[in-house]
């Protein structure tokens, strides 16, 4: 044996123990992410560092201290939460100075529902209660049948909303509605005909074209059919719909038209067809280049100059079809963003297989470029949620509105704190569905890209 | 220049493999050109049915511009490509049909990182075949194990080596029953130990009669498995042999040179 014996057998476990006290729990994150930048002062220059960090760091304390106990003593300590016997609410206010909670409570109606005839609530209720369910069967991950209930979120629920918020029972000829049946039963007709050769190699081509028209036309006529359906539901018309309702309402036919939309127009942008391309740029360049003001107060003032002068077409439904084709327009670049990103091999492999343009699109190339520019989408979505203010400006009175132009206008509750707590109140409901599409648009960017990231 | 008779079999391994008189591809005086270049220049080759095709040649020569003309991922301005009777025109219809029958791997492999490997390799048989789902599992399946990866079919192609990754995509031109296969440099973008699984793989597909056409520089796969060598300079086909006469005793300057240049070191 020499002195140099490298043999090793260990003979007794080494206990397993906790980290030591100084790599975690609040004095080690304290040290990590405060002290650590203040501690140096081992020269003239690090000293005068770690003075300067301990004076913001001060100042920053105090500065969180101020805001967070002004925000508390106006809303909590100052507050106004009940009336006492005697007085009115405004008065109330005025001698409390915080907030006005009776205001808002008062309002709370008004915020959510607008105008709504009050025995009616109950439908908007319905399509509420539908919405969150429908929002949460869908986000929840385990729950059964997910896929089956986003369909139906995406096809009946418009429908069931629109009967359940307007009555339904729309006027329009049964002749009309069954010519354009017609028409679009004999192109989709048209459509399989030439799928099958009938009429040669040109008519082949556009056989897809056919059957997606002729589709559409079919399947906007059996809506407007249903439509037209008498309910017995009492018609509330849409100048006393407000709140939350038309915030919602606008917001979420903005969202949910504006991705197919923007999908369409950015594929079109990248075609090789002349002409689907520029009509695509010139679409996608003029939505964008007008502010969305410009398009509501168009859509509201200007539209009807140009329409014959005794056509009813709801102000509602123009700031929607304006919304829409603004947002898509956003949308078209976002997508046309990830499609970029996606390499000439992808499209080979896919073609290679024997895979048509649209199988292409739809299988291998959009479900990679739309993950990419997850971030980019719900960006458009909470831009265009917030957006949806600007109905404002053509007389819809939204959540914003209705606080603004219709709650702080009433006589009984002119008070000098109830502008500023309603303003919190509505700043606090945007706030809290932004930040949920955000986090949630985080989990579903982490969940997607899991899926083949090393 | 005529085709080299592939009836005179040569001894070895390649005895094995026939060659039909059908005539699977039949390329005639075809030209192709990317704006004022013309990259492809008069050409003419006919594939019989069950032939290894390996064609080599210059960086830049055009053999991957001359097989993707094959699936048309190019476009041919002039001469005709006929693939299984089919003429390639601008019918969409025949464009589908032809690359359903042909099948090819690229030197980046291409898989769809969304998918996993079982989804990859079903994608096309599905869509384009319209196979039931769980049939086109069992094929799949099927080549996953002939690949000898079939353990890996539940994951992502970014889990899984160069090497594998190739297998996977012939895997997936195999799902969809072509009659023809297409390699663009398969092995060109893997490491040495990772080449061998790949050609492996290829030489099993040759000796099932399989029609290939393969770009490559792995000169011992040619001599193992090709009926035909076609060197290719200058967007022109220069000379195509038999393998062996090919390496032994070839006849163009322009070949001798690239093979000295190859084979030289
Ligand atoms: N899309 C394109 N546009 C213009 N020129 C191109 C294009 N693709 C290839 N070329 C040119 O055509 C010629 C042939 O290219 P090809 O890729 O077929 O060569 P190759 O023989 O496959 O070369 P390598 O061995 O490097 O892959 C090259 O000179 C190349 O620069
Ligand atoms: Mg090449």
């Amino acid at each position: 044996m020499t002195d140099r014996n490298f043999a090793y057998v260990r003979t007794e476990e080494a206990p397993r123990m906790p980290p030591p006290s100084d790599t975690h729990g609040p004095v080690h994150w304290l040290k990590e992410n405060i002290l650590s930048t203040m501690n140096d002062f081992s020269s003239p220059a690090k000293t005068v560092k770690s003075v300067v960090m301990m004076l913001l760091t001060v100042l920053s304390v105090l500065s969180a201290y101020a805001v967070i106990s002004g925000m508390l003593t106006f809303l909590v300590v100052n507050g106004t939460f009940s009336i006492p016997e005697g007085v009115s609410g405004a008065d109330a206010c005025r001698e409390n100075g915080g907030a006005c909670w009776p205001f808002i409570a008062a309002k709370m109606r008004l915020m959510i529902y607008g105008a709504y005839p009050g025995e009616e609530l109950w439908r908007v209720d319905v399509v509420y209660v539908l919405l969150a369910i429908g929002i949460a069967w869908v986000v929840w991950e385990k729950a059964p049948a997910r896929g089956l209930v986003g369909a139906l979120m995406l096809t009946a629920y418009p429908i069931v909303a629109f009967i359940l918020l307007t009555g339904g029972a729309l006027e329009g000829s049964w002749g009309a509605k069954g010519v354009w049946a017609v028409i679009g039963l004999a192109l989709f007709g048209v459509g399989i005909a030439a799928d099958k050769g009938v009429g040669g190699e040109a008519l082949n081509a556009f056989s897809g074209a056919f059957k997606a028209i002729g589709g559409l036309l079919v399947g906007i006529v059996l809506v407007g059919a249903i439509f037209s359906i008498e309910f017995g539901l009492e018609p509330v018309r849409t100048s006393l719909w407000g709140g939350l309702l038309v915030t919602f309402v606008v917001a979420l036919t903005g969202i949910v038209a504006s991705l197919p939309l923007g999908i369409v127009l950015a594929l079109g942008r990248r075609s090789q067809l002349p002409v689907v391309r520029m009509l695509s740029v010139i679409f996608i360049e003029f939505w964008r280049g007008v502010p969305l003001i410009t398009v509501l107060f168009m859509s509201s003032v200007m539209l009807p100059f140009f329409l014959p002068p005794d056509t009813e077409f709801d102000k509602l439904l123009r700031a929607l079809i304006g919304v829409a084709l603004f947002s898509s327009a956003y949308m078209a670049e976002v997508v046309r963003g990830g499609l970029q990103a996606i390499g000439k091999g992808q499209y080979e492999g896919g073609m290679s297989l024997g895979l048509s343009y649209w199988q292409q699109m739809r299988l291998i190339i959009l479900p990679q470029a739309l993950v990419l520019v997850i971030p980019g989408i719900v960006n458009s979505f909470i831009a265009l949620f917030k957006d949806t203010t600007l109905v404002l400006i053509i007389g819809l009175f939204d959540l914003l509105g209705a606080v603004q132009n219709q709650a702080l206008k009433d006589p009984e509750w002119i008070n000098p704190t109830a502008g500023t707590t309603g303003y919190i109140v509505v700043a606090f409901m945007f706030w809290v569905f932004c930040f949920g599409m955000s986090r949630y648009s985080q989990a579903m960017e982490r969940k997607l890209y899991r899926g083949h990231k090393r | 220049m005529t085709d080299v008779s592939a009836a005179e079999a040569p001894s070895d391994r390649r005895s094995k493999m026939q060659v039909s008189d059908e005539v699977a591809i039949q390329i005639t005086n075809m030209n192709k050109w990317y704006g004022d270049f013309h990259v492809l220049r008069d050409i003419n080759l006919t594939v019989y049915r069950g032939e290894r095709i390996v064609i080599c040649g210059p960086s830049g020569s055009g053999k991957s511009t001359m097989i993707r003309c094959i699936n048309r991922l190019e476009e041919h301005q002039k001469g005709t490509i006929e693939v299984e009777g089919i003429e390639l025109t601008n019918d969409l219809k025949n464009i589908d049909r032809i690359r359903s029958e042909v099948g090819m791997c690229f030197q980046h492999f291409n898989l769809f990182p969304h998918l996993t490997i079982l989804e990859n390799c079903t994608l096309a048989p599905i869509w384009v075949r319209k196979v039931p789902k769980k049939e086109a599992e069992d094929t799949a399946m099927h080549f996953l194990e002939k690949v000898k990866i079939p353990d890996q079919a539940k994951k992502y192609p970014g889990q899984l080596s160069g090497g594998q990754q190739q297998r996977v995509a012939i895997a997936r031109s195999l799902c969809m029953k072509p009659r023809i296969m297409l390699f663009d440099e398969p092995t060109s973008a893997l490491d040495p130990e990772m080449i061998k699984e790949v050609l492996d793989t290829m030489i099993e597909l040759a000796e099932e009669g399989m029609t290939m056409l393969c770009v490559t520089h792995e000169m011992g796969f040619a001599q193992a498995v090709a009926n035909r060598v076609i060197f290719m300079d200058a967007g022109q086909i220069v000379e195509q042999n038999e393998p062996k006469e090919f390496f032994n005793n070839p006849q163009s300057e322009r070949t001798q040179l690239f093979l000295s240049q190859i084979l030289g070191h």
